[in-house]
């Protein structure tokens, strides 16, 4: 039954990514000009209503479904890591005009070039393993 | 029904992406996309060869059963919820874009330049598209869904620093490298 409500949310994910076109190439690229309100105002939405949802689940103490308080994991306070991983995946994302829920969502719509994008991502993602202790964090 | 099969306005996208992203809360999870390619390099073996894919991957299922409804609500949009209006982009955008021989922008959903042909110079940016979303997620600790969604909305200041780099990155890909590119 949990199983199911994953996946139905997956869909509600993915729905709303194609449908609101945020998981459109032209938009990302709009976006990164400046050029329209659009993703932008998504963002936004989505921020108005986390933050609020998210502080009224703090302040409440309220509870998750199997009874834990619902806590905030802090990340960790530091710069490199949050700053040049940002960069890096900031260029893909501009590129390919996808982060990685519309690579999903977009070969589930079709866009088959989409494989190519997620099998390297994986590449790209042992990469990292492999390099993480050599890398400033 | 019309309102349906028309594109959703940005409002209703990003009001639904907070409703999932707090429905995952509250089951006890946490919404964050770019985990799963960590998740599928461990299930694919990756752990014998390097430590930090050595994990239990079991416990991360469900996330791969989001994964696989991302991927069914893109094939039910397109199937059955669409009518095949394209974006309607910014007047600017489309101008430029044609200018740049983006020929397809306001006419396609993805653009036909870049995503139209199996072409070794598509082949070689989805590929280094792809190297970079999955060595920068990880290096940064998550994507979209995990600092600028989540992160955000938490007011958890390191998810700034990393909404910030993304934002450097995309532009010198858009500004910077794009003219070199197309």
């Amino acid at each position: 039954m949990k199983r199911l409500i994953y996946i139905l949310l997956g869909v509600l994910f993915g729905m709303a990514m194609y449908k609101a076109e945020a998981a459109s190439w032209f938009r990302i690229y709009e976006m990164f000009n400046f050029q329209s309100i659009h993703m932008y105002g998504f963002i936004a939405t989505a921020l108005l209503i986390g933050v609020i949802g998210i502080q009224w689940m703090k302040r409440s103490g309220a509870k998750d479904i199997d009874g834990q308080v619902i806590t905030i994991k802090p990340k960790s306070k530091t710069i490199p890591r949050y700053l040049i991983g940002g960069i890096f995946f900031g260029m893909g994302w501009a590129l390919v005009g996808a982060c990685p829920g519309p690579v999903f969502v977009l070969i589930g719509a079709g866009v088959f070039p989409m494989l190519v994008v997620a099998i390297f991502a994986l590449a790209g993602t042992y990469l990292y393993g492999m390099l993480k202790d050599k890398l400033p964090h | 029904m019309e309102w349906l099969m028309n594109p959703w306005p940005w409002y209703v996208g990003g009001a639904l992406v907070a409703f999932v992203m707090i429905a995952l809360i509250w089951l006890g999870k946490t919404f964050g996309f770019s985990s799963n390619f960590r998740t599928m390099c461990a299930a694919l073996g990756a752990g014998k060869s390097c430590d930090f894919f050595r994990f239990d991957w079991r416990a991360q299922q469900w996330n791969l059963l989001f994964l696989l409804g991302a991927v069914i609500g893109g094939f039910v949009s397109v199937q059955f919820l669409s009518n095949g209006t394209a974006p309607q982009l910014a007047e600017t955008t489309i101008a430029q874009l044609h200018e740049q021989g983006f020929m397809s922008a306001g006419e396609a959903y993805a653009p036909t330049e870049l995503f139209g042909s199996w072409s070794w110079h598509n082949i070689l940016l989805w590929a280094i598209g792809g190297l970079l979303i999955g060595f920068g997620t990880r290096y940064a600790g998550g994507c979209t869904s995990g600092h600028a969604i989540t992160g955000l909305s938490e007011l958890q200041w390191p998810s700034l620093v990393a909404v910030i780099g993304f934002f450097i990155g995309g532009l010198l890909m858009v500004h910077l490298f794009f003219p070199l590119i197309f």
